[in-house]
């Protein structure tokens, strides 16, 4: 077996784990890329359309040239990487075993590791839609791929459900692609997704967004033949009586994402209830030494924000390995950050005690729309630490807020921060 | 070419895409001058005003490729192009097969269907 021992290893050569990269070398640390598919760039290249780039490049590109430049920048680097290598387990004290068809099961000792294996969709499996199993149901990630990259079409005429950014964007790629999509379908009574993607995607193409709707039957035997779908009340109970049949050979399904989790649960790292694992505002996992960063931390809007994080998890990485590797540093003390009302969850986990004279960043998303509110930090005896006026919230956009908490004054016994998105005071006034 | 940004007859709700907010924009051809109300800020009108007058896209989608290490190519053209257009440059592009070895900006298409925009490859492609 081949045995390879290396400063850093980044599990994915996605958008995240090119970015944690190339900041690991260009702290002169040594550093190796597992990646499973047959090149470097993950989910991004088959992101074609544009809309990428605006806050890293301040240019707007598409998802493949955004990644182009981290891949060349990689190579101008050296950054060793391993394609076509998939890692099939990671020990508590950071050991990776992986197997590929040139060498077969391979073990890699690493000071500390950075996990960049992004996320997967949802499948029909997750939204229990009975009946047969016929050819013709994807998740519109996996259309993507098939039209964008292998070059084949899933199918004709489409019904999509959920409106989130992937399944307009799928549906306006098919469009140009000469297919039809006869129908968008949402279960929530709003759009899920950006609203440009509403407005270029489906306005632009004449496809009908059906809000509080969902799919409850699916009609074929050996290749789908059409859709039932149904009206869902308030509870996204379905509504009896309000079925409509829609003819299509194939559905798509866009109904969320949710962080590959299998090896750092394995591992031993805590894994957070809302999604990926738990981390400190290091975004460091409960093992130490073991980071996460991209969309298998939590899932993001844009790849730009993947990439600030990953740098993030990158210099922590290199923090570690500089300052406290091998040293036996207690981890210190942790305030515990809670999602409050209207907050579906929050990102760190964590925060180490004594990192309060640092920039803390949060990121959050709300469980639904609002207008005008306010976004505030309490802590556990429900002392007001920081608020901001926000005009709207909506689940679609993860939130960011960067505070250096000692700023604020803090009882240094707190014992957690709760976040929570409120209507504005003056509202309640208003509207008397 | 078209003609320079003629002001179109009649009236229009536009649904700005600046931010999320998502304002419902009413723009009217009032006797040659442009009204647009309902917008919150200057970026929403001049979105507005633009979608009115003359609504462009930046075209993204892919091109067969002869003897490369994926069967297609991600492409964009380098400016917007018309929206009208859209169709018709798709179909010129759908006819359309490259060679690998490609470098990500090369143009693939020169001036495409006639319009003052070039098709140019969004990724590096090696031969298979």
């Amino acid at each position: 077996m081949n045995k390879y021992s290396v400063d850093v290893t980044v599990i994915g050569g996605g958008s995240a784990g090119l970015a944690a990269a190339i900041i690991v070398k260009k702290a002169n640390l040594n550093v190796l890329i597992l990646e499973r598919d047959k090149e470097l760039g993950g989910i991004t290249l088959q992101c074609i359309h544009n809309g990428f780039g605006l806050h890293e490049f301040k240019e707007e590109l598409t998802g493949p040239e955004y990644v182009q430049r981290f891949i060349n920048q990689a190579v101008e680097l050296d950054i060793a990487y391993k394609l076509d290598t998939m890692v099939i387990e990671i020990t508590s004290d950071k050991v990776i075993y992986a197997v590929n068809n040139k060498e077969g099961l391979i073990e890699i000792k690493t000071k500390a590791i950075i996990l960049a294996m992004g996320c997967r969709e949802k499948t029909r499996g997750a939204i229990n839609i009975p009946g047969f199993r016929p050819a013709g149901i994807y998740t519109a990630g996996q259309a993507q791929r098939f039209v964008n990259i292998e070059g084949y079409l899933p199918g004709r005429s489409y019904v999509i459900l959920g409106s989130g950014d992937i399944g307009m964007i799928i549906a306006r790629r098919l469009t140009w692609e000469g297919c039809q999509v006869k129908a968008v379908v949402e279960i929530q009574p709003y759009v899920s997704g950006l609203i440009r993607n509403e407005v270029q995607c489906l306005e632009d193409y004449g496809i009908p967004l059906i809000t509080s709707y969902t799919v409850t039957k699916i009609h074929g035997k050996d290749r789908v033949q059409g859709v039932t779908i149904s009206k869902v009340d308030r509870n996204f109970d379905r509504v009896i009586g309000s079925e409509k049949f829609i003819e299509c050979d194939t559905l798509l399904l866009s109904v969320g994402l949710i962080p590959e989790n299998e090896l750092t649960r394995e591992a031993g790292a805590e894994i957070s209830e809302m999604g990926g694992p738990v981390v400190d505002n290091n975004l460091e996992t409960t093992i130490e030494g073991v980071f996460a960063c991209g969309n298998v931390l939590q899932v993001h809007d844009l790849v730009d924000l993947v990439t600030a994080e990953a740098k993030r998890a990158g210099l922590n990485a290199v923090d570690y390995i500089k300052n406290r590797y091998d040293k036996k540093i207690e981890r210190k003390e942790i305030i515990k950050c809670i999602a409050g009302e209207n907050v579906n969850y929050v990102k760190p986990d964590l925060i180490n005690r004594s990192d309060l004279s640092k920039d803390v960043i949060f990121t959050f998303r709300v469980k639904r729309p609002d207008r005008r509110l306010l976004i505030q930090f309490k802590d556990d005896k429900n002392r007001i630490i920081y608020k901001r006026k926000r005009s709207y919230v909506i689940p679609s956009e993860m939130l960011e807020i960067k505070l250096n908490l000692n700023e604020f004054n803090i009882d240094s016994n707190i014992k957690s921060i709760e976040i929570e998105v409120i209507p504005r005071p003056e509202v309640l006034i208003e509207e008397d | 070419m078209m003609s320079e940004s003629k002001i179109p007859e009649g009236s229009k709700e536009i649904r700005c895409i600046v931010c999320p907010t998502g304002c419902l924009v009413h723009v009217e051809n009032v006797n040659g001058e442009l009204v647009i109300e309902g917008h919150s800020c200057n970026r929403g009108e001049e979105y507005a005003r633009e979608e009115f007058i003359a609504p462009k896209r930046i075209l993204t989608t892919t091109i067969r490729v002869e003897n490369g290490f994926l069967p297609l190519i991600p492409v964009r053209s380098n400016t917007p192009i018309p929206k009208e257009k859209l169709q018709e440059t798709l179909k010129e592009i759908a006819g359309t097969k490259v060679k690998a070895p490609i470098k990500m900006g090369d143009i693939l298409i020169k001036n495409v269907i006639g319009l003052d925009a070039n098709i140019i490859a969004s990724r590096d492609l090696i031969e298979a």
